[in-house]
């Protein structure tokens, strides 16, 4: 069956993953096009056109020009925000996760297998279940509307992911290696920093990937516990379709979808068997 | 928390100084682990004691027992977003297993640029379901989308209008979701398809069976563990589907495209009907334990097989 001969189902079979490739990345072509096309450009015809003339200002439009609610900012400030939650909260849950899972694989301590279980049902607890407790938390410590205690709730939250992957990827590391360096007096930290890290560099790859592609795509606890300048990117995107419903200004509109979208594509590109290997690990539990 | 560390201890020093020593160690391992699962379990509990509180605008205490859960049941709302998710559910997780079923055995065929073609099917996982709503809500809106593109060909009879037609809006949420997701379906099920053992391959075709037999007969049954796993995680996913909903239709055309996580935020957030919206939250989490109560069951067995065998 596997044979490289072009046989007439060989070119069926070209045939129809060419269609699905091309079904695939139409969407994403559509909004590159869109953002090189005046919005007067697409209002006479549809969104799904060649550019006349490269549009280019929509990008500095969206970026740093454009409306919405109040202020003209363009999506740069909420840029800012979803980096400013998702770099700090992907690096703390990322360690912390890492340690953890150290702890709960290599060095036992009772309790230690229901301490993780429950933990690791933070994957399957809906996120509604968690909305309001968070919301009476962060106003009792007065981080509700800050991007800290956005940094905070996905830290707490990625936990759940962190210390899986971590403590998946430890278990399979030989317990000799560290029962050898505990004779030889090392204690718990000096063993992290001297044989775990040193090994973990795959899997602190793939979790930090897949920590930064979740945060940054969150949705819900931005839209939930922040408003106007505080909101991160989803959010404010949302926000400015609703702003621009009125007045279309799809090219605009599209250019700043692109930007928004534009850092976990990128880490798509540059790091995709890690992010699929992330996806794997998250499903195969 | 003494004995939370089982390492040897070290003769010459004191058990007191030793714990002070160690301090950081514990607070390392327990703070983090601790925090997490204390607030999974206390903020759950706290949302299950809120839906049985006659609560609106602020958290009061009192118990008026089931009185939110049969409020929220009986409401339009409710029940039109409980029939839209066992539509989406079910035709979003058959389409998504067919589709990456599918793409996972073309891509299995050794065929050129397998490489490029799975980046293309994958992609859409790395981009948010804001994006992907926002997208697709200007690709099949009809006056700026598909249509009006057929139109201005010259086919002006030709109607495609699902995103505001009442009976046809839930279905442009699949069509998105399946979309966005039907690579993370292909991505498990290649993984399975290249895992199967060669031998076992190589003996079905000595015993004279065709491609096409031992396709069906030898291959596709190894699957079925990851496509119980894939219809797990998809139905997960449809449960709690928010993001992209919101950016598609926002639950319109008027409630036409309601689904249970829409229902939580409205009443929580948006009425202060706040032990109403527990109660939401709370029935949200009954349904998906229904899905996953069976699947942990399963695994449980598969891995007591496992051990045994």
């Amino acid at each position: 069956m596997r044979d490289r001969s072009f046989a007439p189902s060989r070119i069926l079979i070209y045939l129809i993953v060419s269609l699905f490739a091309a079904a695939y990345l139409a969407p994403l072509v559509v909004v590159v096009l869109n953002s090189l096309r005046t919005n007067e450009e697409i209002a006479q015809g549809s969104m799904i056109g060649w550019p006349q003339h490269l549009a280019w200002r929509n990008y500095a439009a969206a970026w740093s020009g454009f409306c919405v609610a109040e202020t003209c900012a363009g999506i740069r400030p909420y840029m800012l925000n979803s980096a400013l939650i998702t770099i700090p909260a992907t690096v703390i849950s990322t360690l912390l996760g890492a340690v953890a899972g150290y702890a709960v694989s290599l060095w036992r301590f009772r309790g230690d297998n229901w301490i993780y279980g429950i933990v690791t049902l933070g994957l399957f607890l809906p996120q509604q279940m968690r909305l309001l407790p968070w919301t009476i938390v962060l106003r009792d410590i007065g981080l509700i509307n800050t991007l800290t205690g956005l940094v905070l709730i996905h830290t707490i939250q990625g936990l759940s992911f962190t210390v899986l992957f971590c403590r998946n990827y430890y278990v399979a590391i030989p317990h000799e290696l560290i029962r050898a360096a505990r004779i030889d007096g090392a204690g718990f930290f000096r063993i992290f920093w001297r044989i775990i890290l040193p090994l973990s560099s795959p899997i602190l790859i793939v979790t930090v990937i897949w920590q930064f592609t979740h945060i940054w795509n969150e949705f819900l606890y931005g839209v939930t516990f922040t408003t106007g300048q505080q909101q991160p990117v989803t959010a404010a995107l949302i926000a400015l379709s609703a702003a621009v419903a009125d007045i279309p200004q799809h090219g605009v509109q599209s250019a700043a979808v692109i930007i928004a979208a534009l850092p976990t594509l990128l880490i798509y590109f540059f790091g995709g068997r890690y992010f699929v290997r992330g996806l794997t690990a998250g499903a195969v539990k | 928390m003494t004995n939370a560390v089982s390492t040897a201890t070290q003769p010459g020093r004191s058990v007191t100084s030793e714990m002070v020593g160690r301090l950081p160690e514990y607070l390392m391992i327990w703070v983090p682990l601790l925090l997490s699962a204390a607030h999974l379990i206390s903020f759950s509990i706290w949302t299950i004691w809120i839906s049985f509180t006659p609560s609106t605008l602020v958290p009061v205490p009192g118990w008026v027992g089931l009185r939110n859960y049969t409020s929220v049941i009986a409401s339009r709302n409710w029940q039109i977003a409980f029939d839209n998710l066992l539509l989406f559910g079910i035709a979003f997780v058959l389409l998504s297993l067919m589709t990456g079923l599918l793409l996972a055995i073309l891509l299995d065929q050794r065929i050129r640029g397998e490489n490029v073609l799975r980046t293309i099917f994958l992609y859409p996982l790395a981009v948010s379901f804001v994006v992907t709503g926002t997208v697709w809500s200007w690709l099949l809106n009809p006056g700026i989308g598909i249509e009006k593109l057929v139109h201005d060909l010259g086919w002006t009879s030709f109607h495609f209008d699902w995103l505001v037609n009442r009976d046809m809006a839930i279905w442009t949420i699949v069509i998105a979701a399946v979309w966005q997701s039907s690579g993370f379906a292909m991505a498990l099920f290649l993984a399975g398809l290249r895992s199967v053992d060669a031998d076992i391959i190589k003996a079905a075709q000595i015993d004279g069976a065709g491609p096409m037999r031992t396709y069906l007969r030898v291959i596709l049954p190894t699957l079925w563990p990851i496509t119980i796993t894939v219809v797990v995680v998809q139905l997960q996913f449809a449960i709690s589907a928010f993001d992209l909903v919101r950016a598609l239709t926002n639950g319109g055309p008027g409630i036409a495209t309601q689904l249970p996580a829409l229902v939580v935020y409205d009443l929580m957030f948006q009425r202060s009907q706040l032990g109403r919206g527990a109660a939401a939250a709370v029935l949200m989490l009954l349904i998906l334990l229904a899905v996953l109560l069976p699947y942990a069951a399963w695994r449980y067995v598969q891995r007591r097989q496992a051990t045994h065998a």
